[in-house]
């Protein structure tokens, strides 16, 4: 019987809430009884560097780490980040990418160019895109924090368990701290869950 | 910080390795855990600190943090005392002999690499002090077993007297995986027991105690062989069979599931007639071991013929991607080519953070001519970057100091009227700062320290030092006072000024003034890392586009809040071409510590709130 194992890579910069995300994650995939484990590869990311977290759960998980090729999933919560790890992606695998372009000093002090264009970068090497604006929606639920839920929302109908197992678990957090918060939350991951089922590639969750 | 109720015994949880070995250590009742912060070491004394009837305690250096845990070992209690890799290099004079003496109370050092650099200065591999004192050396390959093997190191301690290395990585430590939990046992002190023979190493006692630090270490090899920390599992392809340790025993489990592997959680010493039994079972012997072959090195002495770094680097970690094209090699055989391969995007440096107060510091420090600028390590490690390029050295903690008096002792004649500076963080000054500060006054040196006092421990996530007033679990603790150190220490009480690192005039005029007299001076600059709770936010400030000239001075400041929004070429009066670089502010991240406003010649800063009903009343 082959060890079935989802590897999703969630990319971005420190303070994005790249880790959470993926805390939020892991906590469903545990939540339906698998075996799961997480890593980053995070170098003093608290100080705007690279963040890439890495989540497999299944029967039995043994390397926490995503090898090259073999991502079923990257989240990109920022645009350039969701192109510097594609490599990463298994062929057939899918992307969910944010459309924010966070500019780091050496780019905005002229040393580097910022790609013209992730998204269409991406898709010309033939990988399925879903590309939404998560900072818009969030700012126009009136708070940019929302963002995380509205990526969470966004993957929520890529994943292979329920839209619900994992609005269950971003609620949870709100609930036990900031209970005003439940409410907005739950708009956040409808709006971004909206926002990538009325993209243009169709929204099969992964096998 | 109240201690928080711990979660229920057997029960499952997804835990980091550094919170499944204080929870271990809590539930193996160590009375006694000591540690300084390091990436990637920290949380384990972190979360310990969390548990109830446990003593935990931030220690202001590696060694106090081992001497402490030896000090409870001896009155008989269990002990524990974490790490980072270099922090041993501090620890090792204790270690050294603590070996002769051996453990009284069980007693578990747990020391952390980070392998592939994450956050450090080097790499090394730990794994020598098991060989280099004579001590059993433990390697978890996942949480589970973080939490198994120190559960099972307080029993070994115990049973052979001995202190246990717990030798883990960055993708140990900060791994998340599925761990269940056991329940707290019960531990009773023995308490001390006078016994100078044991004790007290004096060259007659120590020369005593040596032939039974062999005879220990025969006993533990013996221990090795049997023990179930160290484990074959069967496979059918026997082509190759592997030999690994820690997270790379998870990576050939990965890569090679059909292979026979032999485990090693108990690695030092050796398990060699185990080793040679395995051997003799598969065609070729590969060892996987992060980083350096000391597994290997000793199979070969042992006549056990091995694979292992003529296939394997010797540097950064050792997974599936990087095993799987080696062993094909073996074999001579190919893999596919990967599908995609990796986009040209630009690297994202860390940055400090928008109002951080060293970042006035380097750009002070920018502005100086003929300085050279030794440095240390902590956030204002950064200030080595990009825009400041503001500091010269690196070494270890507490370097900047004997490295600075170094480059003024060692001056060459066309050095001759060089300015030389010392940049330290507080907490780096009181671990390993202090010394080196004596000697510069001592034998009469020419150095500026600038120590840049943020009353936490930054780079590590800010934790709590003998300079922030607050113990380990938060609650109030004496505060040192950094001008009556550097007094005490011999530098002269008008050489040494507290500066606001806010005030760019007054920071750049003590630097200038305080490099210009040939004797030691301490510059203390007072603002609070802006991550921690006595970092007050001010309101924030906007660029009135309309008087921005693109002049560029506040970029030099590195704020990562300060955004170039366009570029010109223009010609000076005098003929030089420059570029102008238009900026914005973003305004959601800037804390108005007002840093880029001092250098904006035109006055196109403002405070948001101005520009704003400036826009009002041009609407009108």
């Amino acid at each position: 019987m082959k060890n079935e194992v989802t590897n999703i890579l969630v990319v971005g910069i420190g303070g994005q809430g790249v880790m959470t995300a993926t805390e939020i994650l892991a906590e469903a995939a545990i939540s339906l009884g698998h075996d799961v484990k997480k890593t980053e590869v995070a170098g003093m990311a608290q100080r705007g560097g690279v963040v890439s977290s890495h989540l497999r759960f299944g029967e039995r998980v043994l390397s926490p780490q995503i090898a090259p090729g073999e991502a079923d999933l990257i989240v990109g919560f920022e645009s350039a980040e969701a192109l510097r790890w594609i490599h990463y992606l298994r062929p057939g695998g899918r992307v969910l990418m944010n459309t924010a372009r966070l500019v780091p000093p050496v780019v905005s002090g002229g040393l580097y160019e910022y790609p013209a264009d992730p998204v269409a970068e991406i898709r010309a090497l033939g990988i399925e895109v879903h590309a939404f604006d998560a900072m818009a929606i969030a700012l126009e639920l009136g708070d940019v924090r929302l963002g995380n839920s509205v990526m969470l929302g966004a993957i929520a109908d890529h994943l292979p368990f329920s839209a619900e197992v994992l609005l269950e678990f971003i609620l949870r957090r709100f609930t036990a701290r900031k209970p005003a918060m439940v409410e907005a939350n739950a708009k956040a991951f409808a709006g971004g869950r909206a926002a990538v089922a009325s993209s243009a590639a169709p929204a099969a969750a992964l096998a | 910080m109240a201690a928080t109720q711990p979660s229920p015994s057997h029960s499952r949880q997804l835990l980091s390795g550094n919170e499944a070995i204080a929870r271990a250590a809590w539930e193996s009742c160590v009375r006694v855990a000591s540690a300084y912060p390091g990436t990637p070491s920290t949380e384990m004394l972190e979360n310990l600190a969390r548990y109830p009837d446990t003593y935990t305690e931030w220690s202001v250096n590696e060694k106090v943090a081992l001497e402490v845990a030896i000090g409870a070992s001896m009155a008989g209690s269990r002990s524990f005392c974490a790490m980072k890799h270099v922090g041993l290099n501090v620890a090792a004079d204790p270690l050294m002999t603590l070996t002769l003496t051996g453990a009284a109370g069980g007693m578990v050092i747990a020391v952390a690499d980070d392998v592939g650099l994450s956050s450090s200065q080097n790499e090394q591999d730990s794994r020598f002090w098991g060989r280099f004192a004579h001590l059993p050396l433990l390697e978890p390959a996942d949480s589970q077993e973080a939490y198994d093997l120190v559960r099972a190191g307080y029993e070994l301690s115990e049973r052979f007297q001995v202190p246990v290395l717990l030798r883990l990585t960055t993708r140990i430590c900060h791994v998340k995986g599925m761990v269940t939990v056991g329940e707290r046992g019960a531990h009773a002190s023995a308490g001390f027991v006078k016994d100078a023979r044991r004790w007290v190493m004096v060259p007659g006692n120590a020369k005593a105690r040596i032939p039974l630090m062999y005879e220990r270490e025969e006993k533990l090899r013996a221990e090795a062989e049997t023990s179930p920390l160290n484990y074959v599992v069967e496979g059918a392809d026997r082509r190759v069979g592997f030999i690994a340790t820690g997270p790379a025993w998870m990576h050939v489990q990965e890569a090679f599931p059909d292979a026979p592997a032999l485990k090693l959680g108990l690695s030092y010493p050796a398990p060699l007639e185990k080793i040679r039994a395995f051997a003799a079972g598969v065609e070729r012997l590969l060892v996987v071991e992060e980083t350096e072959p000391l597994l290997e090195m000793e199979l070969k002495a042992a006549g056990i013929d091995c694979h292992g770094k003529d296939l394997l680097p010797k540097i950064g970690e050792l997974a599936p991607e990087i095993l799987k094209p080696a062993v094909a090699r073996l074999l001579g055989e190919t893999l596919p080519v990967p599908a995609t391969k990796p986009a040209q995007v630009f690297p994202r440096p860390p940055t400090m953070c928008v109002a951080c107060p060293h970042l006035g510091v380097y750009y002070t420090l920018a502005q100086l001519r003929n300085v050279t600028i030794a440095g240390d390590i902590g956030c204002y490690t950064l200030g080595a970057g990009h825009p400041w390029h503001a500091l010269d050295s690196t070494i270890s903690m507490g370097a900047s100091m004997g490295v600075a008096l170094g480059l003024d002792k060692g001056r060459s004649e066309s050095d001759r009227d060089k300015k030389i500076v010392a940049v330290i963080g507080d907490s780096t000054f009181l671990h390993m700062g202090m010394q080196g500060l004596l000697d510069i006054t001592y034998n009469r040196g020419n150095v500026t320290v600038l120590l840049l006092d943020n009353r936490t421990v930054g780079m590590t996530g800010g934790q709590d030092n003998p300079a922030t007033g607050r113990d380990i679990r938060g609650e109030a603790a004496p505060r040192v006072d950094f001008v009556k150190i550097c007094e005490a220490l011999g530098v002269k009480p008008e050489r040494i000024r507290k500066v606001d690192p806010y005030q760019l005039p007054v920071l750049f005029k003590a630097l200038r003034e305080e490099t210009k007299i040939p004797e030691p001076s301490v510059i203390i600059t007072d603002r609070p890392c802006v991550l921690i709770d006595d970092f007050k936010r001010q309101s924030p400030y906007v660029v009135d586009a309309d008087k921005c000239t693109g002049c560029g001075n506040c970029v030099d400041i590195g704020c990562p809040a300060i955004h170039v929004k366009r570029r010109e070429k223009a010609v000076k009066p005098s003929g030089k071409e420059v570029e102008l670089q238009f900026v914005g502010i973003e305004t959601a991240a800037c804390t108005g510590c007002g840093l880029c406003v001092q250098p904006c010649a035109p006055g196109a800063i403002v405070a948001a709130a101005t520009l704003a009903s400036i826009n009002v009343l041009k609407k009108h």
